[in-house]
């Protein structure tokens, strides 16, 4: 494991994980308390078709092209799980996973197509699917950087916004706030976060970059600054321990491990957490049992025997 | 014949799907069955490394199993007070993660071929026949999703006052002496069954899709509920005949292109529903306006 800091290969996948897990937290705490945890799966199925069609068009494997397919057909998605439950009463869930089922169709359809013609190998569309963190190279984490740096400026610069549309969006309404341009603007922002982690991690996996990291510090705190805080760094830790692991053992990927490290964070807030921890509500419970019985006790020892009596002469 | 068998596992897996999704959209509980289908993938791999072989029994029992797991984590999680839809993603994420890992683990014993657990192949449907005395008597996988769906309709009709009440009102249904848990775990476990046993032969996807898009057409064209599941049947059917016919003519995905025309039912009934429909709503708002202003 002492190779994470002489090879400069595990450097940049170590530095790329950190800042894909950094982003996906921040942004994932507004799709958490947006009642959207799952957009993230979401959009990294409706990825497929976009991916399919700019490799059609273009005929070549360049993953600037598939992220720009994947982002643009992400962006439609979005537009439509807004628009059914905009316009019909129909609700976001069923929504989500109507544009889920329906855009990964049209892309396996796609996928057949590109497979029967004469289009060539296309094995480089399969690793963008299931992730290839380890491969990961320099300018892959130079793309990282700049989608990480400008996810956190644009929250950080746009955050009093989110948090009003993410409490109380009728407020926002009135305040004259353009709920819907920003309630897109965030919709867009979480799609460049999902097609950059899908890259890493895999289409199934990113989902949990974006909920994992937020649930776990939903548990440490109530100031949503905090929590945005805490779930970036909760992210770029999992990224970390995961890339750090699979680089000390054979034929582990660092997708899996840095999601299953997200979930032993999750876990361990919901066991520990200060206030809403299981642990916390245990010694509660408790104590205040406690506190009942020395009460009761003292009823006892003073005043009740008399009461009593008074009940049975009345 | 292959067309028929096709057409046939395609109608069945939506029969299936038709009738827990519209259960499924009226709770809000849609993705469950999104997480179910990915969440069975560490059962598989056990179920495979214990028994050694790819029989399908032992992976449907591994995948059963697993997926009652993935049920229960979720109710816990929610229970412990995580929004559903984090509690559904946290888990069944977890959970691919973990068959992932051991997939990886074991890379050199085990030929599972990722791809195909998720997207299926119902192409292959015939050539895995199921034999009773020597004699051939149709596919395993008409069989095992005509069983399932027997269950299901079953279980669904014994109890359909139940499972209504529950699903629109479960504060009543719990105040009126029904146990709302035990019914919500039923539901569950029949959910859990119809994804495990179609998944094999269709995929997730067209499981999910199935699971989703028809009964949300049907939720657009009726108001109640028993219609509203007879309509969902019809769709899911048309959609499998139809996807099958298209796959033909386009040289495609079986099951993506069943998912697309149920796509294209849904699109079609969000516009020109005669209730709820945005075209019919709006030429409905114009003709009003143009009434009051005679």
């Amino acid at each position: 494991m002492l190779n994470l800091f002489t090879d400069p290969n595990l450097q940049w996948i170590l530095v790329g994980s950190m800042l894909l897990g950094l982003s996906t937290g921040v942004i994932g705490t507004f799709a958490y308390l947006r009642k959207q945890s799952l957009i993230g799966d979401t959009l990294a199925h409706a990825a497929l078709p976009g991916i399919c069609i700019a490799f059609m068009l273009t005929g070549v494997k360049s993953i600037a092209f598939f992220m720009l397919g994947a982002i643009i057909s992400g962006m439609i998605a979005t537009v439509g799980i807004s628009w059914i439950t905009r316009h019909s009463r129909i609700k976001p869930d069923a929504a989500m996973g109507i544009v889920l089922s329906v855009f990964f169709g049209l892309g396996i359809v796609l996928l057949t197509q590109i497979q029967h013609s004469s289009y060539g190998n296309q094995s480089g569309l399969d690793k963008f699917l299931f992730g290839q963190a380890a491969s990961m190279t320099a300018n892959d984490v130079y793309t990282m950087m700049g989608v990480a740096v400008l996810l956190v400026i644009a929250c950080a610069l746009l955050f009093k916004e989110f948090k009003l549309i993410s409490f109380d969006s009728g407020y926002a309404r009135g305040l004259g706030f353009s709920v819907t341009t920003l309630e897109q603007l965030l919709l867009w922002l979480v799609t460049i976060a999902v097609v950059v982690g899908i890259q890493a991690v895999g289409v199934v996996l990113v989902a949990a970059l974006l909920i994992t990291p937020a649930v776990a510090a939903r548990y440490w705190t109530d100031r949503l600054g905090m929590m945005t805080i805490l779930s970036g760094l909760f992210g770029a830790l999992s990224g970390a321990l995961g890339t750090w692991i699979s680089a000390g053992t054979e034929n582990l990927p660092t997708g899996p491990l840095s999601v299953l490290t997200a979930t032993a964070i999750f876990v361990a807030s919901v066991l520990f957490g200060p206030r809403r921890g299981l642990v916390a509500k245990l010694v509660r419970r408790y104590s205040a049992k406690r506190d009942w019985e020395a009460a009761e006790n003292v009823k006892q020892a003073s005043g009740s025997p008399s009461s009593k009596k008074k009940e049975v002469s009345a | 014949m292959s067309g028929f068998w096709i057409m046939l596992t395609g109608s069945l897996v939506a029969a299936c799907c038709g009738i827990l999704g519209c259960f499924l959209i009226l709770r809000r509980m849609a993705l469950i069955g999104d997480a179910i289908s990915h969440s069975v993938l560490p059962g598989i791999v056990i179920a495979f490394l214990i028994s050694g072989s790819r029989d399908s029994f032992f992976m449907l029992f591994g995948a059963a199993v697993i997926g009652f797991v993935t049920v229960f984590l979720i109710q816990l999680f929610q229970q412990s007070g995580v929004q559903s839809d984090a509690s559904i993603g946290v888990v069944f994420t977890s959970m691919f993660a973990a068959g992932v890992l051991l997939i990886s683990l074991n890379a050199q014993h085990i030929d599972l071929d990722l791809d195909c657990v998720l997207y299926g192949e119902i192409a292959y449907v015939q050539w895995n026949q199921l034999s009773v005395g020597g004699m051939e008597v149709g596919p395993k996988a008409v069989w095992l999703l005509g069983i399932t769906l027997f269950i299901i309709a079953t279980i669904i009709s014994l109890f359909f006052k139940q499972f209504k009440l529950c699903a629109f009102d479960p504060a009543l249904a719990a105040a009126i002496g029904i146990p709302v848990a035990l019914f919500h775990y039923i539901l569950m476990g029949l959910v859990s069954m119809a994804t495990v046993s179609s998944f094999e032969s269709v995929g997730a996807i067209l499981v999910v899709g199935l699971l989703i898009v028809p009964p949300s057409t049907a939720y657009l064209l009726t108001d109640r509920l028993g219609r509203m599941i007879g309509l969902s049947l019809i769709i899911g059917v048309i959609s499998s005949v139809a996807g099958y016919y298209t796959a033909a003519v386009l040289d495609a995905s079986i099951a993506g292109c069943m998912v697309c025309v149920a796509g294209v039912l849904f699109l079609l009934a969000f516009l020109f529903s005669p209730t709820q429909g945005l075209v019919t709503r709006k030429l409905r708002h114009r003709a009003s306006v143009t009434r009051e202003a005679y």
